[in-house]
């Protein structure tokens, strides 16, 4: 039903090995204070908590001694074919710009989550509360990340702004914006994590490690049989953890080696 | 002191006192709803029962089910204006006034709906022309408009203001040129209902609700269209049927009742020949190719299979067979009750597609959460039928709304 699919030269991406991955979770602390996201109003409902970052905890449902339990850290995916951004009527969100980053014009949302209803990773979240920071802690925002009102829709951007950063450093120092190196542009998320369980890089680029690791038998995307076309694989060793990527009939099998 | 001088001529209406005191049970309801639309306004739609699992909620399904319900505005226009069924005259006005109050209502709702309500003027300056929201917005509007137009006149025909020379003309040119609104309005009609369908459809990773369909128009916008021309017509009846009750009046002939009710029985049958075929295509292709079973897609009571079965056979299937039966569709009792039955199954499809298909968890390791709706979007909702209520009762009383009221109530 998508009647445009842009094709794009670099594709910002992630690989995220959840057999390293301890669900510490570091990369929503550095998410939520990169990107300005307000202490929430009742951290404990977390049906209206704002995480453009968002730990899973996935189980294989044994008993012990079997029993086994993996993390998901799931930001944006980025979608190559995003669901999200054809329904909104206002173009506040679109994926247009080199790189893939699914984008979000907060000031031209106007809040009719359709957005939200469309995608079916939850990584779209409706600022329920005005965002408020407990005094001096103001001091702390990230200068170049907008804040949001209330009443409109937010998600994680891969921390565009460090891309922005990243391309204008590339041009000062004579180098070509649009051929970063791998270390150039690195989201708070990926910079935080302890584990190193998060590699980024430009998907389409053979030199960048994730390009490689997106390759291997052990990556696979969450639900893809919705051609979704995500931005984003996990890797994992474990059989299990990769059957819950996706929904199987009960005679499926699952890829990998 | 009496307004009698303002009734529609040669009928009885109650007295003042009565229809103030019957106002004033109206005006307590929608200060209820103007109260919570208060406190949505100030505090946000944290007040609701929606959350980041359910985008949208009771508003949204209340919107749906009235723009259903209030299609026999344009289809019976459609049917009268331009197709000729003459019987219709008798119940027209009432049906152009329904529609407007259903399309109103709905209007007034999604101001509510939206967390930036004061940006929704950005439908039209930025619009999204590959979404079937903003197709909606345009439509929704336009038809407001041409539902204005549409209701003018008969308010114009008002007693009073009928001597006025220059308005009496203005009312009988707009009845002249009636029939192109009517056409107008089928337009855009048809294509609003159906982008409320088609804005389920296009969601393509949400199991649940996905389909395929024909070049950009998903399945199920043309069952949303097919479903609110059954149902409205029908609804409208039941209004008039309604008022009847309460006014201890009869205003519309059984005649034009049944032929109501053999209008909603046949395109029931239309509409659920492809409704079967769009949910056995579901079933057994779009369900397997996302790796689910028919069972992953239901869940507790809220969810339940019942709602599938009750919606398809119960207040489907049973209905459509009793419309179309001319023995059974000429008992008064069961020409309510069947048309009553068409109007809850489009309720129940539109609340599947909206809160089932958000509610479903896509994601393996997800839950299946519940939504309840709060006080706060029950109020608003109440709130519109009780301004339903004003403005029929008000057009009742003052204006010629049923042509028939005279010869079928004789002094």
């Amino acid at each position: 039903m998508v009647l445009y699919l842009k094709e794009f030269k670099v594709k910002w991406g992630m690989v995220i090995d959840l057999d390293r991955c301890t669900g510490c979770g570091a990369c929503m602390v550095a998410c939520q204070a990169e990107n300005n996201l307000a202490p929430p109003v009742d951290a404990s409902n977390k049906r209206y908590s704002m995480t453009w970052m968002l730990v899973y905890q996935l189980s294989n449902k044994q008993p012990y001694p079997n029993h086994d339990v993996a993390y998901m850290p799931r930001p944006c995916l980025q979608c190559g074919k995003p669901n999200c951004v054809p329904v909104c009527p206002v173009i506040a969100t679109d994926k247009n710009q080199e790189g893939g980053i699914v984008s979000m014009v907060n000031a031209r949302c106007i809040g009719c989550r359709y957005c939200q209803a469309a995608c079916p990773y939850h990584a779209r979240y409706f600022n329920w509360h005005d965002p408020v920071w407990p005094e001096g802690m103001e001091k702390t925002l990230t200068q170049d990340v907008s804040t949001r009102p209330r009443g409109v829709v937010e998600k994680c951007l891969y921390c565009h702004h460090r891309f922005m950063y990243a391309r204008d450093k590339a041009r000062i120092e004579g180098r070509d914006p649009n051929a970063l190196a791998e270390d150039d542009y690195i989201p708070a998320c990926v910079e935080m994590c302890p584990t190193n369980a998060i590699t980024f890089g430009d998907l389409a680029n053979p030199e960048h490690k994730v390009h490689k690791l997106s390759k291997s038998p052990y990556a696979f995307r969450l639900l893809e049989r919705l051609n979704t076309d995500p931005q984003l694989y996990y890797y994992s060793q474990r059989e299990w953890v990769r059957r819950q990527g996706d929904n199987f009939l009960e005679h499926e099998t699952v890829g990998g080696v | 002191m009496c307004d009698k001088e303002l009734w529609p001529e040669g009928v009885q209406r109650c007295s003042l006192k009565l229809f103030i005191a019957w106002l004033l049970v109206i005006f307590a309801v929608m200060a209820w709803g103007l109260y919570a639309a208060y406190v949505v306004w100030s505090g946000g739609l944290i007040v609701t029962g929606m959350d980041n699992y359910f985008a949208f909620g009771l508003y949204i399904i209340f919107d749906l089910a009235v723009i259903a319900l209030g299609a026999g505005a344009f289809f019976s226009g459609l049917l009268y204006y331009l197709i000729r069924v003459d019987g219709l005259k008798n119940i027209i006005n009432l049906a152009v006034i329904i529609g407007f109050i259903c399309y109103s209502g709905a209007l007034l709702i999604l101001t509510l709906e939206v967390g930036q309500p004061l940006r929704a003027w950005f439908g039209f300056w930025h619009p999204n022309v590959h979404s079937m929201l903003t197709e909606v917005i345009f439509c929704i509007t336009c038809y407001m408009i041409v539902l204005t137009i549409e209701f003018i006149p008969i308010i114009l025909e008002n007693r009073k203001l009928n001597k006025v020379k220059f308005l009496h003309h203005v009312a009988h040119n707009f009845h002249v040129i009636m029939p192109l609104f009517a056409g107008v309005g089928a337009f855009l009609s048809f294509f609003h209902q159906g982008s409320l369908g088609g804005m389920y459809g296009v969601l393509f990773s949400r199991p649940y609700a996905f389909r395929e369909g024909f070049f950009i128009w998903p399945w199920t916008f043309f069952l949303f269209i097919l479903s609110a021309v059954a149902s409205g017509p029908g609804f409208t009846m039941l209004v008039a049927t309604l008022m009847e009750k309460m006014t201890g009046r009869k205003l519309v002939d059984f005649s034009v009742k049944a032929l109501m009710g053999k209008i909603s029985g046949v395109m029931l049958a239309i509409y659920l020949i492809f409704k079967y075929l769009d949910t056995w295509g579901w079933y057994a292709g779009i369900l397997p190719r996302s790796g689910l079973t028919f069972s992953e897609m239901f869940y507790g009571l809220a969810y339940g299979k019942w709602l599938l079965f009750s919606e398809l056979i119960v207040f489907g299937l049973v209905p459509c067979v009793l419309l179309l039966y001319s023995k059974t569709r000429n008992t008064p009792w069961i020409l309510y009750s069947a048309c009553t039955m068409v109007g809850i199954g489009v309720i129940i499809n539109r609340y599947v597609q909206t809160a089932q298909t958000l509610a479903h968890p896509v994601m393996p390791f997800d839950r299946w959460y519940v939504y309840v709706p709060t006080w706060a979007e029950w109020a608003p909702s109440l709130a519109v039928v009780a301004y339903g209520a004003l403005i029929l009762s008000l057009a009742y009383r003052y204006l010629p709304v049923f042509p028939q009221e005279r010869k079928l109530n004789p002094a």
